[in-house]
């Protein structure tokens, strides 16, 4: 059946057919009609991913543990983290303002780390089992509900506007979410969802073995 | 290139918008389903243009009492006071952090309206058939689906800074209605982003082409 290949798609912003070319590493196809970018080259994308987000792990670990700021006022101190502030919405009873907080700055970039790598680990032997292609969905979902650079401006927005009232210093959870930012730009930017959708077994059983782009060092596979 | 290209929905193919495979739909009326992901297939994105109409006027309803009602309330020894978005900022500004105050103008004021504003423009020029500046269009909508997410910048300022005040009785500060209304509408415009399909954008040059030829 010729609907098989995958190197013809329609766009998915115009919906216009055309053939992917073998791509040179780093080299990205876009739509002629309306721009969209339809696939990009990364060498060794699964293996720079995978350190990625193990990383991305670590810092997202101290970015939820570590207090962000720290106050004081009139010799009493308080401080917060993530879920701490989420915590105190919720005892104030604005209880889906604080389950939305949890959900877009705790619970979507930790599902989204933890399914980027659960997809990362399982596709390194494809063919891969089928719920593999449901995580690399769950991946995308969580990553557009997770705003961490959001929160992240949020956090410094609130910094200034305590620090008119009373003495605050910053944490290390605060040091720790910038980094978790960077760490998931690059995750996202270096993760090539064309290469892990083809190891996937599909949903009708069969897998059928994606011809290489070209022997070259454009291959997929070529690594470092 | 602009016009009559040929498109997977004229060929009768149909691209899954989960994992992007290419394939021949079951039938016209049902697709069925995606033979690599197993997803639900669909030629455009079901409802698209009343689903997202609704969307945006349902964010419309809830942009004023986001930005009438406070977001906060702050008790201290002197008196209750309670905060509107739009104060915030003005306190921001005079405060001499002008920048910061911008920025929340920017992110919480502007962008909600800019963003009903253009899915507004887009939902009209697609219902009435327009065949201009379709690229401008489509990266309109690319620009949309990035930046409606910073209109959340508020209420995580209105989390954080619940969460540290909180010195009974010298200073406490309390969350108010207006920071669930303003969340709502920065989720509801980002759903409606989504049922947004910018493939009808480009369906009417299709429709203009072939009567032409």
């Amino acid at each position: 059946m010729a609907s098989l290949t995958t190197d013809v798609v329609a766009c998915i912003e115009c919906d216009m057919l055309q053939r992917i070319p073998a791509l040179p590493p780093g080299g990205t196809a876009c739509c002629p009609r309306c721009g969209h970018k339809l696939a990009s080259c990364k060498p060794g994308s699964l293996e720079r991913t995978t350190a990625l987000a193990v990383a991305a792990g670590i810092v997202f670990l101290f970015t939820n543990v570590e207090p962000l700021m720290t106050l004081s006022v009139a010799g009493r101190q308080a401080s917060t983290t993530i879920a701490g502030g989420a915590w105190q919405m919720w005892e104030q009873g604005e209880k889906i303002t604080a389950l939305l907080i949890a959900l877009f700055a705790v619970i979507a970039p930790a599902l989204q780390i933890g399914f980027m790598l659960t997809v990362l680990l399982s596709v390194r032997r494809p063919p891969a089992p089928r719920w593999v292609g449901t995580l690399l969905h769950w991946v995308e979902i969580a990553g557009a509900w997770s705003m961490v650079e959001v929160m992240m401006l949020g956090i410094l927005v609130s910094l200034v506007k305590i620090a008119a009232l009373a003495r605050v210093v910053p944490g290390i959870g605060i040091f720790a979410a910038g980094g978790l930012i960077v760490l998931l730009a690059a995750m996202s930017s270096a993760f090539d969802p064309r290469e892990a959708w083809s190891r996937v077994r599909w949903a009708n059983g069969d897998w059928p073995q994606p011809a290489p782009p070209s022997p070259g060092p454009g291959a997929a596979e070529a690594g470092r | 290139m602009t016009a009559g290209a040929r498109t997977g929905m004229r060929e009768g193919f149909v691209s899954c918008e989960v994992c992007g495979l290419l394939s021949r739909p079951a039938g016209a009326e049902e697709p069925g389903h995606c033979p690599r992901c197993g997803a639900e297939l669909e030629f455009r994105r079901r409802d698209a243009i009343q689903r997202t109409w609704a969307l945006v006027i349902a964010a419309a309803i809830c942009y004023l009492p986001a930005n009438i009602l406070p977001v906060m309330r702050s008790t201290t020894l002197t008196g209750v006071e309670p905060d509107t978005i739009m104060s915030g900022v003005v306190i921001l500004y005079e405060t001499g952090t002008w920048y910061l105050a911008v920025i929340l103008l920017i992110a919480s004021v502007m962008i909600p309206l800019a963003k009903l504003a253009s899915l507004a423009y887009l939902l009209v020029t697609v219902q009435r058939g327009s065949v201009r500046n379709n690229r401008e269009r489509t990266r309109l909508y690319r620009i949309l689906e990035i930046i409606g997410r910073w209109s959340m910048v508020d209420v995580f300022v209105a989390t954080f800074v619940v969460a540290l005040i909180q010195m009974k009785p010298l200073m406490s500060i309390a969350p108010e209605p207006g920071v669930l209304f303003f969340s709502a509408v920065v989720i509801l415009t980002i759903f409606a982003a989504e049922s947004f399909d910018p493939r009808l954008i480009w369906d009417s040059s299709q429709g203009k082409q072939e009567t032409n030829e």
